[in-house]
């Protein structure tokens, strides 16, 4: 211990004489998309750590921060970008509006989990990990009878029904995922089928990030599918939440960014280093921020309880995250989410509260043609209109990118898909409803 | 921008406008070309270029015809936004009509309390409407547990309608007030003398010469509801038009046309929806000619119909402000989770943001104000233009402000970004980085509400009244200073009210435009606290800051009002 924290004092003094050496002053800015509990303390520490310079923060969701930055590129007037979705730098990095910058900091190991903590071409850096999982409300949990989740199957199961929440994938970087991880664990076919019976039993789905903890923190949701920090720093503030981290879980690095031709560079800079010295990485642990520093020795500092994604086994159980191929599908995958869930999501619960009906039915009585005509419902619904190799075809991704070449629309592959939706949910039904009767 | 250009020229009686009304209506459309033409249009444009080319073509709105989900959504949207309308006409109609035609105590008190839903601030007013009437909020709590059943307020497209509803019928009941206060009583008079009485009076007579203003009301109400996004996605509805529209615009990485398309959409039906309202009060009259008589006669009540009142009155009060109530427990709750009440009260919330708030305060009064200011003088000047002068394309002035409210704010705030962050000042800092550049979009968002009120407080002026004026010497622009714009006064004032406070509690294009904290407005400052759990107590708080500053704003122009009807009618 005594050892680590001499570690930490060196690390922070080294980082504090390099940053005066540096010596950066001025003002620089940062487009972010955290809340004011967590710039707040990096700012005031930051100011601490490299005095003369003032860290100007201008809060933007990270869509309109995106948007921002390649409006304003011609006369750009910001030094960072800084937000949690790595998808967001991806499409920074893509329209060239991020510079490369290599970090000097040490003991920042290559990956947390098996996500890589860096951009591997170095046009933005982790900063800290969070993990995603399931987070309920332990009064709503009471009071409606609901059993501990432990694992994402365990949402599709009926007592769940019509008490989860997610994010749209299509609108948080972090929920797209989680999607990418089940469909990368489990394959494709299998995996689109635990998110669609996880999915009948959906109340809602969001269009932000902070749109799922916010209902299940005020117990309008019982049980949301959420960022670790999220549920923690709710705990921190004192609401009556519960987290688990699901067997299979994704850690992802929370980024920063340097913003090519910005006016500040020497203090961007600093700012970067900073981060990822110790002293910044202890910020943190603060109860406001809880998220998981990517330097392992600072989990020294934090307290026992606090998950340590270096050394917990269920976060090196996802091995072999292919960036490359998340990367290739990304709007083919949020599309399908998109026309296949969330715009058909009466649709999809009306099934799946039958079919729930029909399991408990076969519970009581079991009868064999019953259960394979649910079985035969649950394949309609699992059924997807495109396949894995489809789905990253270039044909497939030129009708997303607004691509130079012509081809096939978005508007027309959309169409496609919603009916093929709604015609397999209107089958599931029947079959389902057929099941019913049978069973009963 | 001078509204009344003083144009001395010699008048041509048989002209169809002077060189000063040509003048002033070049100006306006400058104007609207600048700050709202240009910078949406090099935004839209997408919406008619081919895939791959940058050819002109229809293709994508073929797209929308086709695609099932998108005339769901427009279908969803026309229902949505005519039943909200319907409700939001018996919230208001009570409210307005008892508040101007009795004796009621406490009148005004009625008309700021009932103007206030109008100002919800963003994210704050949703989660405390969601503790109140969610799913699990408290009154369905209550009832499940009283009752052993749930009413679903705010699921699905009814949820929209209720909360729709409730947030704007302040737009009917402030400009119906407006026009049955301007209502000559000497009509009601004849009619009674003429056996007219109760119901069919109101039918028959004071309903009608209200009309304009009825009509000024709920035309907005439609077309909000119609292009409002925050409320559906606050209920998780995705099916309507405008969510659509957002959702596609705002997704990263996506560079798919239909959201543009679907705004072009919006623009089109809001458009065709005011022309539709204007057409209705076409080829008839509501002006009349005697004016400041204080409205209509007020009445006192009997005891019967006084408990009747009081008690309508209190019941509307009682439910369309119900989530500020929640928003004001909110703001003093330690935690609040899935109970009816929080669990304890603290003021801690308020200390945290005191500090920060007063520059919020100041912003949000600078950028309300001159934007409201903005808005009332082009609203006043394109009234007066369309309602007064034959100028060959003066509908158009109308159309293209009220074209304002169907236009997304965050396709306004990166259209304003793409057309005015490359100009830049002497020193380098681009002109889209200056604060003025918010107030403009807020002027040129919150235009379509003063423009409305003006327009009908116009209408029910009769022109017999400048024509006595111009007869006796004065020149039109005299005649607009000494007569008209007094006699508008209340509609004005209207004005200026609805646009200052939905300007004070705009976020979608202000987000988009803040360039530092030392020039954000309050809505901005809710905003960076209502992303984090911590954050909800003290974004609440801000958000009570910011309904009372509007209240007492409205408050005061309520009194204005009140006493130069007061003034007027002592004159008598």
């Amino acid at each position: 211990m005594a050892m680590n924290k001499l570690v930490l004092a060196m690390g922070f003094a080294l980082t504090s004489t390099m940053v005066f050496a540096q010596a950066p002053t001025g003002k620089v800015t940062v487009v972010t998309s955290f809340s004011k509990d967590v710039t707040d303390p990096f700012k005031k520490a930051f100011e601490k750590a490299a005095p003369g310079v003032t860290l100007e923060v201008q809060n933007r969701n990270t869509n309109a921060g995106v948007k921002y930055l390649e409006e304003t590129k011609a006369n750009n007037q910001v030094d960072l970008f800084w937000a949690s979705a790595p998808d967001a730098f991806e499409v920074l990095k893509g329209k060239q509006l991020l510079s490369a910058y290599k970090p000097k900091a040490t003991g920042i190991p290559e990956k947390i989990g098996s996500y890589p903590i860096n951009d591997p071409a170095g046009f933005y850096v982790g900063f800290a990990a969070s993990g995603y999982g399931i987070m309920w409300n332990d009064r709503y949990a009471k009071a409606k009878k609901l059993p501990e989740p432990k694992d994402w199957q365990d949402l599709a199961g009926p007592a769940f029904y019509d008490h989860v929440s997610i994010a749209s994938p299509a609108r948080s970087g972090t929920t797209h995922l989680t999607i990418e991880t089940i469909l990368q664990g489990e394959g494709w076919d299998k995996g689109w089928r635990t998110i669609k019976e996880m999915a009948g039993n959906f109340n809602t789905i969001t269009d932000r990030s902070f749109g799922v903890p916010e209902a299940v923190n005020s117990g309008q949701v019982g049980v949301g599918i959420v960022i670790d920090f999220f549920a923690f720093s709710a705990q921190a503030s004192g609401f009556p939440v519960k987290f688990v981290y699901p067997t299979v879980t994704t850690v992802v690095p929370a980024n920063v960014g340097i913003v090519v031709n910005g006016p500040n560079k020497a203090a961007a800079e600093a700012f970067v280093e900073f981060l990822l010295s110790p002293a910044g990485q202890e910020v943190l642990l603060e109860p406001g921020i809880r998220r998981l520093p990517v330097n392992p020795a600072v989990y020294a500092k934090a307290g026992a309880d606090y998950p340590n994604p270096f050394t917990d086994p269920r976060f090196q159980k996802m091995i072999g995250f292919d960036v490359d191929k998340s990367e290739a599908r990304t709007a083919v995958v949020d599309t399908l989410f998109d026309q296949l869930i969330s715009f058909q999501l009466d649709a999809l619960k009306g099934v799946t509260k039958t079919l729930h009906e029909v399991d408990a039915a076969l519970a009581k009585k079991p009868n064999p043609q019953a259960k394979a005509m649910a079985d035969e419902a649950r394949a309609l619904i699992a059924a997807m209109p495109v396949s894995e190799v489809q789905a990253a075809s270039p044909e497939l991704r030129g009708a997303f990118t607004g691509g130079k070449e012509k081809g096939a629309r978005q508007a027309e592959v959309e169409a496609q898909w919603a009916s093929f939706a709604r015609d397999s949910y209107t089958k599931a039904k029947a079959k389902a409803d057929e099941a019913l009767k049978a069973a009963k | 921008m001078t509204a009344i250009p003083t144009a001395t020229l010699p008048r041509a009686r048989r002209l169809s406008a002077t060189p000063g009304q040509i003048a002033l209506a070049l100006a306006i459309a400058a104007f609207l070309l600048l700050f709202l033409g240009l910078p949406v249009g090099t935004v839209l444009y997408v919406a008619f270029t081919e895939k791959g080319t940058s050819n002109f073509t229809l293709v994508n709105f073929y797209d929308f015809v086709r695609t099932e989900l998108f005339m769901r959504s427009l279908w969803n949207s026309f229902y949505v936004s005519a039943m909200s309308v319907v409700w939001a006409s018996v919230f208001a109609l009570p409210l307005a009509y008892l508040t101007t035609r009795f004796v009621f105590r406490g009148a005004m008190l009625v008309q700021t309390l009932g103007f206030l839903p109008l100002i919800m601030p963003p994210f704050v007013g949703a989660v405390a409407m969601q503790l109140f009437f969610g799913r699990n909020g408290s009154i369905n709590l209550l009832l499940d547990d009283w009752f052993g059943f749930k009413i679903g307020f705010m699921e699905g497209l009814n949820g929209v309608i209720f909360v729709q509803s409730v947030h704007y019928f302040p737009f009917i009941l402030i400009n119906l007030s407006a026009a049955l206060r301007n209502i000559d009583r000497a009509m009601e008079e004849a009619a009674q003398n003429l056996g007219s009485s109760g119901f069919r009076l109101f039918r028959r007579i004071v309903f009608p010469l209200a009309l304009p203003g009825y009509l000024a009301g709920a035309s907005l109400v439609f077309v909000k509801v119609f292009d409002d996004l925050a409320t559906p996605l606050l209920l998780n509805v995705k099916d309507m038009l405008a969510p659509q529209a957002y959702l596609r615009v705002t997704s990263i990485g996506i560079a798919d046309p239909m959201g543009y398309v679907i705004s072009v959409v919006l623009i089109v039906a809001s458009v065709v929806a005011m022309w539709l309202s204007a057409l209705a009060l076409k080829g008839r009259d509501y002006a009349t000619t005697q004016r400041g008589g204080g409205g209509l006669a007020r009445r006192t009540m009997t005891r019967g119909e006084a408990i009747l009142g009081y008690g309508v009155v209190i019941l509307i009060l009682a439910l369309v402000l119900a989530p500020h109530l929640g928003l004001l427990l909110l703001s003093f709750a330690t935690i609040w989770s899935f109970s009816p009440l929080p669990d304890a009260f603290t003021t801690a919330h308020y200390a945290r943001v005191f500090g920060e708030s007063s520059i919020y305060i100041k912003n949000t009064l600078i950028y309300a104000s001159i934007a409201g200011g903005i808005d009332i003088v082009l609203g006043v000047a394109i009234a007066y233009l369309v309602l007064r002068t034959k100028l060959i394309g003066r509908e158009w002035l109308d159309w293209a402000a009220s074209a304002a409210l169907a236009i997304p704010g965050v396709v306004l705030g990166i259209g304003y970004l793409r057309t005015f962050y490359g100009i830049t000042l002497p020193d380098g800092t681009p002109l889209a980085s200056l604060w003025i550049t918010i107030v403009l979009a807020l002027a040129i968002r919150r235009l379509p509400y003063a423009l409305r009120a003006c327009y009908a407080a116009l209408q029910q002026i009769s022109v017999s009244l400048e024509e006595a004026a111009e007869n006796l010497g004065a020149t039109k622009a005299r005649t607009v200073r000494r007569i008209v714009v007094p006699l508008m006064a209340g509609g004005i004032l209207a004005g200026f009210v609805t646009s200052f406070s939905t300007a004070a509690v705009e976020l979608s294009a202000t987000l988009m435009l803040v360039q530092s904290n030392s020039d954000a407005p309050l809505a901005y400052g809710l905003y960076v606290f209502m992303q984090s759990a911590a954050g909800r107590g003290p974004g609440a708080a801000l958000g009570v800051v910011a309904v009372l500053l509007v209240a007492l704003c409205t408050f005061l122009s309520h009194l204005i009002i009140e006493r130069s009807q007061k003034a007027k009618g002592m004159g008598h």
